[in-house]
């Protein structure tokens, strides 16, 4: 039996996780990095332990701070989570050679696995369709395209599609160089590039009795830089006889390798019902909530009963109803899906009927495994995964249109999301038709990375911060705060607000007067009523209400319409706080790897400057223009928040 | 409590013709305030913003909080005579960075933003309610000085401009001046006299002489930039304390500024603010148009005091004044108004009594006018008018809470005294477009010059010339009626404006306010006087 258990992950796994063991009456206990002190899965645990530091190597992939860490704490088994550690066959073995109860498959089931070349001749062997590998050496025309796996990868790092022979070389050394600093091996292997590939997994749970389930598909063809964004179940592709032949073909994968506990066969199927082995996670998946809302199992739970020795029933419960899941990411999709950080003020999702768990009624119902909450600080140093949200009932359309307004209606503020973008997936047409795959964000990014909020709902959502804003202006008025807002009795001039949304300034002219609102532009907009958190405007007939929220330089509006984001104007500014002309600004939060200029130099228009590193990409920073780099105020390892100033390129006359 | 309730049919024929006229008068007032802002016209505004200058009305704009009120002054200075209305400045209390402040600011599209007689009488005013209110005063200086034509009327009077701005000083009141441009010669001692000084960059000039006058006074050659440029006092000469980049650096400044003063009002804080019962709106048929025949003024506190709750004092007593304690946006006031025009001996003994009154318990006063004088004839004047008007008068003239005043109506004779008219200094006075203020009523003016005439044809033993009469009334009557109306009035600076009806409460609100930032005064009766006298 386990008394406690150490969960070696953070975020919203960890806090899943946690839930189990409050059901089971299973002790926490949480590890932490120091950018994560204050993080919900901290607070949430019975008893947590510091991993000093921020990056993850030197926290959440120690494992021999975590295995110390359950010890002193008491705790006499370890769950993995997902990412991190889950993988890795050394840290389960620690774990075990510890003496603590390890939830997860055998090491050497996670080494079969982890070895992707291996695994594929492996499943061969035991009848699992799986793509030829080729070798980089040896690939042809006639094999083109093809795709650049590196052996120990996941989660898309090292890959490379190489559709010309001649790009292959290239493909090949970046995927190891990548492969290499992601995964500390850089062997990398070749095979077949399925251009319109459907993403479907099937999961998997073995007790060490012998019992082998699976337990039904997922399908996740939605994905970004081979990231998954959107996932589902069942499969809008598979039919009775595909899910037949899905189904045994994860059973046979899993006995091949004595696989124990819970894991995931991962497959790429063609649109005719084709499909190959791709790989096995040997760990539980981000995407398992959608299994969980289709067939009532709580697979965490079940991970410890297995861990426990427990047995399976026989079969796994028949799935039904339709569950769809969608990654809430702290990152702009509009400007090539960059992590974003900073506080997020507010994060409330409208109906969730539960958190964490399988929701218990009928109908549609909304699920949040969220790992933040308002007031989280969202660091530069992990994955930007902010939360799953998680809508099921009994038919797919149904679903997709519960959870699209669950997430069109959430008030997320403080930190750009790809809240918008899932939206827009779950509308899409294509989506609907359940005709997707992973190309479809490539081919519909644009229109998808498009916000909720058209130019007209900018405009009005404009008009209702600028009215919250004068209703909070009175409402705080230490003086004369009783008297009508903006009163004059010789009226002259308009009361002015300008904010900037996505870059742009929009400015509202504006006065109260006597019979209502007389705003510049809005000859049809009547003022219903204004408070410093909600406006209420009549547009041609329609009222509409507008939702504010105020934080120190942001301003939100939410409204059906759709979100908006604004950054106040001030009236007068400071010429001391003022950006120099020609700054370049930090487009997201990183780290600064290289300098390639010293101040005084003399630069051409397109020079590199410096790189930055983010989410494991390097960023080119490059000079606007010809001129002088008069201020460098960044050093190599220094970590910059977004729009830090990382340098000066001035005009050769401004230098002197 | 008792509450107000309103008898006013708004349906009513009476309403509605009221209502127009009121509302023709207040189109006659806006156009008079859009002349006004609209400063020196089309021509000197295009230049003034070819310069890349702002509007002293958008300087005053961005001097305010955002979306706080504010209540300009004297709009309508110099209506009437050879001045632009307005007289080329705008003064005006609003607040800046939570403080109450008096605003000073030329107009340099009039004139380059010369002071006329009228310019110097609105800045006058202006420091008096800076003085009385403990409001801190900020100067939006730009301006080319004085009116030279008419320098007689300012030059020596003008030099109480320098002495209010030092006293201002000397009484806790800071002081403090932005230059847009000109300060030049006399103006300069404005940033002299004053506690904080902000300058603009290339924009600034503040010198006693200019280039020629230098060259004839002593030879010397100069230029702008060395006798008086911004630069030169902030780095050299000390008279600019802060060296502003722009005018909206300089109104940063002149907030930042006001923000470390460090005010706080000294009076009673206001307590919670309950609305009218009854509808502003209806402000605007009330007052009957031609003042012939006498409204309630009930009606019009209904509409006006918190919650339309109002105490009558001596109700059975003196009808025809009414008095009484009510609120206003949470500040306590008493008020006094007319009822039915006349002010007769009974009227004036509770006048007094109540006025007596509030200065035991300290409480403001509010004197709504509607009154044509004390009442005339054998019976009152046996009765001793004259003695009960002097009381009232007496009562007014040494009360010492603050009074506001009024003019919904007629104000006429020495019930406009009575009723503490502008002779009386009230902190703050307005008027209604419906008001009208005269010795008497241009009528019975006229009339009375006409018997005087025919007495005096008659003792001459000469026949009395009927048409000459006639024409001789008529003309009178049309003088005294142009000259009794409230745009003329506020011309001459009698009162602080002329507001919509339905601004009252407003007005009133903001008036109270900045009456506490001093505590309330009263008469003393502390042991060593008198009791309050029972009329």
């Amino acid at each position: 039996m386990i008394e406690t258990l150490l969960v070696a992950n953070r975020g919203e796994i960890a806090l899943r996780i946690f839930r189990s063991c409050r059901d089971a009456g299973i002790g926490t206990v949480a590890v932490y990095s120091d950018a994560d002190a204050n993080a919900p899965h901290v607070a949430a645990a019975d008893a947590a332990v510091r991993l000093p530091g921020a990056a993850p190597a030197d926290t959440y992939l120690r494992a021999d701070l975590i295995v110390k860490a359950a010890v002193d704490a008491g705790a006499d088994a370890v769950h993995p989570g997902y990412g991190f550690l889950a993988e890795n066959a050394a840290f389960a073995r620690a774990v075990r050679d510890a003496g603590l109860v390890w939830a997860g498959p055998s090491p050497e089931a996670i080494e079969a696995m982890g070895d992707k070349v291996a695994a594929k001749r492996l499943m061969a062997k035991a009848g699992v369709p799986v793509l030829p590998e080729l070798l980089p050496a040896e690939v042809t025309e006639a094999d083109l395209p093809v795709l650049v796996k590196a052996s120990a990868g996941g989660g898309g790092r090292g890959m490379r599609v190489v559709r010309e022979l001649a790009d292959l070389a290239d493909a090949v050394r970046s995927a190891r160089a990548e492969a290499a600093s992601a995964f500390g091996d850089p062997a990398v292997f070749c095979e077949s590039y399925l251009e319109q590939g459907r993403h479907i997994e099937v999961q998997v749970m073995a007790d060490t009795h012998g019992t082998v389930w699976a337990v039904g598909e997922r399908e996740c063809s939605i994905q970004r830089r081979h990231q998954k964004v959107v996932e589902e179940a069942p499969s809008p592709l598979v039919d009775a006889e595909m899910r037949e032949r899905l189904l045994a073909a994860a059973r046979a994968a899993a006995t091949a390798v004595d696989y124990v506990g819970a894991g995931t066969v991962e497959f790429l199927a063609t649109g005719h019902g084709e499909f190959f082995f791709l790989e096995m996670n040997t760990r539980l998946q981000v995407e398992h909530p959608v299994t969980e809302c289709t067939t009532g199992l709580d697979l965490v739970g079940l991970q410890l009963r297995v861990a426990e020795g427990h047995r399976l029933p026989p079969e796994p419960p028949q799935p039904c109803g339709h569950a769809i899941e969608v990654r809430l990411y702290a990152e702009d999709p509009a400007a090539d899906w960059q992590p974003q950080s900073g506080v997020l003020h507010r994060f409330d999702v409208p109906g969730v009927s539960a958190e964490f768990t399988v929701p218990r009624s009928d109908g549609y119902t909304i699920r949040l495994d969220s790992g933040v909450a308002a007031g989280s600080v969202v660091s530069v140093h992990y994955d930007p995964l902010l939360a799953k949200v998680i809508a099921c009932g009994p038919d797919r359309a149904g679903v997709a249109r519960s959870l699209a307004a669950a997430l069109a209606r959430a008030r997320i503020h403080g930190v750009t999301t790809n809240r918008d973008l899932l939206v827009n997936v779950l509308r899409h047409p294509e989506f609907l038709g359940g005709r997707t795959d992973t190309t479809f964000l490539d081919r519909h990014g644009r229109v998808l990375a498009a916000p909720l909020a058209g130019a007209n709902a900018v405009r009005l959502s404009v008009l209702a911060a600028a009215l919250a804003d004068a209703a909070h202006n009175r409402a705080g008025a230490v003086v004369l705060g009783g008297l009508p807002s903006g009163w004059r009795n010789v009226a002259a001039v308009p009361q002015r607000k300008a904010y900037l949304v996505a870059g742009q300034e929009h400015e509202i002219r504006y006065r109260l007067a006597r019979h209502g609102l007389r705003a510049e532009g809005f000859d049809s907009v009547t003022l219903v009523a204004a408070r410093p958190d909600q406006v209420v405007l009549e547009t041609a007939g329609v009222r509409r209400t507008f939702h504010i929220g105020r934080y120190p330089g942001l301003v939100t509006v939410d409204s059906p319409l759709g979100p908006v984001r604004l950054t106040p104007v001030p009236r007068l500014r400071d010429p001391g706080t003022e950006v120099v002309a020609g700054s370049l600004l930090a487009p997201m939060p990183g780290t600064v790897v290289r300098v390639a200029v010293s101040p005084g130099e003399r630069v051409l228009a397109g020079a590199p400057l410096l790189w930055l590193e983010a989410m494991k990409m390097e960023h080119r920073i490059a000079a606007p223009a010809d001129g002088v780099v008069t201020e460098l105020p960044v050093t190599v390892g220094q970590q910059v928040d977004l729009g830090a100033v990382l340098a000066v390129v001035s005009s050769e006359e401004q230098a002197e | 409590m008792t509450t107000l309730s309103s008898t006013v049919d708004t349906s009513g024929a009476e309403f509605t013709a009221y209502r127009v006229a009121m509302l023709t008068k207040l189109d006659e007032l806006e156009a008079e305030h859009a002349k006004a802002v609209a400063g020196g016209g089309e021509k000197y505004v295009v230049r003034h913003r070819a310069r890349g200058k702002l509007l002293v009305r958008e300087r005053i704009e961005l001097l305010l909080d955002e979306d706080a009120p504010f209540l300009e002054l004297s709009p309508l200075a110099g209506w009437g005579s050879e001045f632009q209305v307005g007289a080329s400045v705008v003064t005006g209390i609003g607040v800046v960075e939570g403080v109450e402040c008096m605003i000073i600011g030329n107009d340099p599209t009039v004139r380059g933003g010369s002071s006329n007689p009228w310019t110097m009488r609105k800045i006058f005013r202006a420091s008096d309610i800076a003085l009385e209110n403990r409001l801190p005063v900020i100067n939006l200086v730009e301006s080319g000085g004085a009116d030279l034509p008419t320098q007689k009327e300012i030059f020596i009077p003008g030099g109480r401009l320098f002495r209010d701005l030092t006293q201002l000083s000397a009484a806790g009141i800071p002081t403090i001046t932005l230059v847009f441009g000109n300060s030049t010669a006399g103006g300069a001692y404005v940033p002299g006299m004053s506690d904080y000084v902000v300058m603009i960059e290339e924009r600034s000039k503040v010198f006693l002489g200019g280039p020629p006058l230098v060259k004839m006074a002593t030879g010397e050659e100069s230029d702008d930039e060395s006798l008086g440029g911004a630069a030169m006092h902030a780095r050299t000469s000390g008279l600019a304390d802060y060296l502003a980049r722009d005018e909206p650096d300089a109104i940063r400044i002149g907030r930042r500024i006001v923000s470390r003063l460090n005010r706080r009002k000294l009076g009673e804080a206001p307590g919670p603010v309950v609305p009218p019962r009854h509808d502003a709106e209806e402000l605007l048929g009330i007052v009957p148009d031609g003042l012939k025949v006498p409204f309630d003024p009930r009606e019009v506190l209904a509409r006006v005091v918190d919650g339309s709750a109002f105490d009558e004092f001596k109700p059975l007593y003196g009808s025809s004044l009414v008095t009484g304690w009510a609120r206003v946006h949470g500040y306590p006031v008493g008020v006094l108004a007319n009822a039915r025009g006349i002010l007769f001996s009974e009227e004036s003994q509770k006048a007094t009594q109540f006025i007596q009154l509030a200065n035991q318990t300290g409480t403001p006063l509010l004197f709504l006018h509607n009154t044509t004088g004390y009442m005339v004839g054998r019976a009152y004047e046996q009765g001793g008018i004259i003695k009960h008007g002097a009381m009232m008068i007496n009562a007014v003239a040494n009360s010492k809470v603050p009074h506001i005043s009024l003019l919904i109506g007629a104000s006429y004779g020495a019930g406009h005294y009575g009723m503490c008219g502008r002779a009386y200094d009230p902190r703050f006075l307005f008027a209604w477009p419906s008001a009208k203020s005269a010795v008497m009523g241009p009528q019975q003016l006229a009339g009375v010059l006409s018997i005087v005439a025919r007495a005096a044809a008659q003792t001459r033993g000469q026949a009395y010339d009927e048409d000459g009469d006639a024409a001789l009334r008529a003309a009178v009557e049309a003088q005294v009626e142009a000259e009794s109306l409230p745009m003329f009035l506020s011309g001459r600076l009698y009162d602080d404006g002329v507001i919509d009806p339905r601004d009252t409460r407003t007005v009133l609100g903001l008036c109270l306010s900045v009456i506490h930032n001093n505590p309330v005064e009263r008469a003393r009766f502390d042991g060593t006087g008198f009791g309050v006298f029972r009329m």
